[in-house]
């Protein structure tokens, strides 16, 4: 009987949405008006990957030396690790957008309830959200190439490539952080969210090159979605551009795209039953 | 007579096995205030949210504005207005941005929204707090700005989920007064309620109903002469003793009616049921005779109070 | 003791996600800085001195056993105090009873302890599974790292309780919680910051609770550096305490 349902809600919100395009940045203007006031948020996230630059990058940089790079080139620690932060960076923002706050205005102020009985479908709160992510994401992406620009930490000008690179990376993550979201139940459920945040964040050859793990650790971390988003930014940054980078984006692109699809289809399931 | 704004033959939704709407006809017509009366879990708002089409339903049909809500979801909601059971309002923005922002997902221009939202801002009697924050507000002034919001597109018909719920009785006796404001401009209003009063108060038309199903349809007036006595007396004695002594005036009634804190006797002439009462010398602790209501209507058709 | 009972309660139906995130994040983090980025660190040898003669991983472990400790203990400092006051409202439930306000900061207060050693508790026996303990004394770390913790916490609460609105807690943690645990000795030793800026760490109850853990853990502190961040850190909880029950009172008794 439940598959009757589901199948029901798919095709109503399939069918009227095929009808007219581009709601969704009705929600990214809705969160402008919100950020609008509370712009010292915004700010203040652009510090995290800031100070872990400055602690772990230059302090415990000093403990550990030159690193060899993909090339055997040798890098400063902190040249190393930069990229590998405004990479975590567009993946913490990214998944922070998508999960607490998504969370919160669809459980908590069934915010998208409201937003629904408008002509809004709920793809358009998918992509809407997901858009908002990206460009908060982009903002800090940004301010922290500057600053790294200003350390003198980039190694050649591919690293502009760095920003649509962490776009994709924004997208990879809202997109699935917001497809995971849609299936927890309380704010308790969460911790596992954030498990898995961190768990990639550690292990993704972000503070460390690949080589320092044993052979059979190192095929899993190149599963790692983060792994790929790290490898990407940080090959553009040092300016080691290869055919691999392409399949970096794929990967993330295949997964962003994935995520998408399911978050709208969890989301048609929980506010349209 | 115009055609119908609202048509529903054999409606019907199934969550899973559960079924909360059992297949109800409902016609509602430009300009009427069309209320469904019942209590909790009846189906009102599993109703209601197919015909804001936000729910697709289970089977049955339903034309809303003469269009197809499984394959028009977008075009009818863009003519509807909805307020819905909990307020749903925007926590993180002030009571203009609400409006404003509620009025660009329809698609308004920023200068037809801002307009708009002043506007309703006065007739919901907000103006001097639209740059407070939501949170701030009381009950009521909520209650009002989500009627506010659901005005910002000009609907055509409005649909009210419970509209006075939890508010205190000076809040739902202002709630009304706007409410019959718009009814006087015209605009169709549909709302649930398992309040008797405000849907005598407000509907002109309204179907009970119960368990999914409608048990009844008509105006008050029509439903309470149908399906009740014109007058009821309300006999309250001491606890444990309704039960015994609803034997002993059983035969001064057309019906009776033993609720758990009281005996109702339902009669065209109360007084004169109230004087037989006191001539037998039972001496109930109070008696009260009033006229009779859609809360009457409901015990009827169900066997069961609206509120429990 | 009855206020705290409220808040062991709801312990127990959350308490599966707090025990994994607290055995399993020390071990997330040791493996991923003590060994990971400790192989790097250990290769670069010649700088030991600076970590007292140990391997990273034996230097980072003390250190994140007090930020551990000291984040989880101000976290529930921070939204659940304010949500006893603004949102579900367990305080005002408590003092309808014959509870003063106080003793909804004490019985909090307790219970945050109780959190806090749970967590520094289980850190230990992670540091102990990874072999970075080099004292038995290291045991001591354990009400030290409470220390710590609470030494954020109770001022915390006493700031939580009547803030109105709970947008000042990211910037909290952003700005001083974050910076505390990355800056003040848990990751690289505070002699490498720049000189301006260390007595600012050596003012944060951080530090004191780093050093004191990390003394012990290698088992080389003096009675009298230990008795000192002690003292330090127990005049952060006396005075935090006492700024509380005011501000308890405050909002509490209107």
């Amino acid at each position: 009987m439940s598959t009757v349902t589901r199948t029901g809600s798919i095709t109503f919100d399939a069918l009227s949405s095929s009808r007219r395009p581009g709601r969704g940045r009705r929600l990214v203007e809705r969160n402008l008006l919100h950020y609008k006031v509370h712009w010292t948020i915004i700010v203040s996230g652009f510090f995290e990957p800031l100070f872990y630059l400055l602690s772990i990058g230059v302090g415990v940089g000093k403990l550990v030396g030159p690193v060899v790079g993909a090339h055997g080139e040798q890098l400063t620690y902190r040249t190393f690790v930069a990229p590998a932060l405004l990479a975590s960076s567009a993946f913490n923002g990214a998944l922070y957008d998508s999960t607490m706050n998504v969370f919160f205005k669809l459980k908590h102020d069934k915010l998208y309830d409201a937003v629904l009985a408008t002509p809004m479908r709920v793809r358009d709160v998918a992509v809407g959200e997901i858009t908002w992510a990206l460009i908060r994401g982009l903002i800090y992406a940004v301010a922290f190439l500057i600053v790294m620009g200003c350390m003198g930490l980039f190694e050649s000008w591919w690293a502009v490539l760095a920003l649509p690179a962490c776009t994709l990376i924004g997208f990879a993550f809202a997109a699935t952080g917001m497809a995971a979201t849609s299936y927890m139940r309380t704010f308790e459920d969460f911790e596992f969210i954030t498990m898995t945040q961190l768990v990639l964040f550690l292990f993704s050859a972000t503070f460390y090159p690949l080589s320092v793990y044993p052979r059979w650790m190192q095929v899993v971390v190149e599963c790692s979605p983060l792994y790929h988003g790290v490898h990407l930014v940080r090959s553009l940054v040092l300016g080691d551009i290869g055919p691999d980078l392409l399949l970096d984006a794929l990967y993330l692109a295949v997964l962003g795209l994935i995520g998408l699809t399911i978050a709208n289809r969890r989301l048609a399931l929980l506010l349209t039953p | 007579m115009a055609d119908p704004l609202i048509e529903a033959r054999a409606l019907t939704k199934r969550f899973g096995d559960f079924v909360a709407v059992a297949g109800i006809d409902v016609t509602v017509r430009p300009g009427e205030a069309f209320g469904f009366l019942g209590p909790n879990g009846a189906g009102k708002s599993s109703t209601m949210r197919m015909i804001g089409c936000t729910s697709p339903r289970s089977g049955g049909e339903l034309r809303i504005l003469g269009l197809d809500p499984d394959t028009h979801g977008a075009q009818i909601r863009s003519r509807l207005g909805v307020v819905p059971q909990d307020d749903t309002l925007d926590n993180e923005l002030t009571v203009f941005d609400n409006l404003l922002i509620y009025g660009r997902y329809f698609d308004l221009s920023r200068k037809v929204a801002r307009q708009r939202a002043e506007e309703l801002l006065d007739f919901a009697q907000l103006s001097d707090r639209a740059k407070a924050r939501v949170q701030t507000l009381s009950g009521g002034m909520k209650r009002r700005l989500t009627i506010a919001r659901a005005l910002i597109n000009e609907p055509q018909v409005l649909l009210l989920d419970e509209p006075t719920t939890g508010l205190d009785p000076q809040a739902r006796h202002v709630l009304w007064d706007r409410l019959y404001r718009l009814k006087q401009q015209g605009v169709t209003l549909v709302l649930t309620t398992h309040y008797m009063d405000e849907a005598e108060q407000l509907c002109d038309r309204l179907v009970v109903m119960d368990k999914g199903r409608i048990a009844a349809e008509g105006t008050p007036l029509q439903l309470i002469a149908e399906h009740s006595s014109r007058e009821v007396v309300e006999l309250r004695f001491a606890p444990d003793r309704n039960e015994v002594m609803a034997d002993k005036v059983a035969d001064l009634a057309e019906r009776i009616e033993v609720l758990p804190d009281r005996v109702l006797l339902y009669a065209d002439d109360g007084d004169a049921v109230a004087e037989t009462v006191s001539q037998r010398g039972l001496r109930p602790e109070t008696v009260l005779v009033r006229r009779s209501t859609l809360e009457d209507v409901f015990l009827r058709l169900t066997g069961r109070t609206l509120v429990d | 003791m009855r206020a705290t009972a409220y808040w062991t309660t709801t312990y127990k139906r959350t308490w599966r996600g707090s025990v994994s995130s607290s055995f399993l994040r020390p071990v997330l983090f040791l493996a991923a800085m003590g060994l990971g980025l400790g192989s790097l660190v250990d290769r670069n040898g010649s700088l030991d001195a600076r970590l007292g003669g140990v391997d990273y991983l034996t230097f980072l472990a003390p250190g994140l056993l007090a930020t551990t400790t000291l984040m989880v203990a101000s976290q529930e400092a921070m939204w659940p105090v304010n949500g006893a006051v603004r949102w579900n409202r367990a305080y005002l439930a408590m003092t309808n009873t014959p509870l003063q306000p106080r003793d909804a900061l004490f019985g909090h207060l307790v219970y945050m302890t109780f959190r806090a050693f749970t967590v520094a508790a289980s850190f230990v026996v992670v540091m102990l599974l990874f072999g970075a303990v080099e004292s038995p004394l290291v045991l001591l770390a354990i009400p030290a790292a409470v220390l710590c913790g609470m030494a954020m916490a109770a001022p915390m609460a006493g700031y939580s309780v009547a803030l109105t609105s709970d947008s000042g807690f990211a910037s909290i943690n952003r700005f001083v919680i974050t910076p505390m645990s990355l800056f003040a000795g848990a990751f690289f030793p505070v002699g490498q910051l720049p000189p301006w800026i260390r007595p600012i760490a050596y003012v944060t109850p951080m530090w004191h609770g780093v050093d004191l853990c990390r003394g012990l853990a290698l088992g080389g502190i003096g009675l009298w550096r230990a008795l000192g961040h002690v003292a330090v850190l127990g005049a952060f909880i006396a005075a935090g305490t006492a700024v509380a029950a005011v501000r308890y009172r405050r909002v509490l008794v209107p």
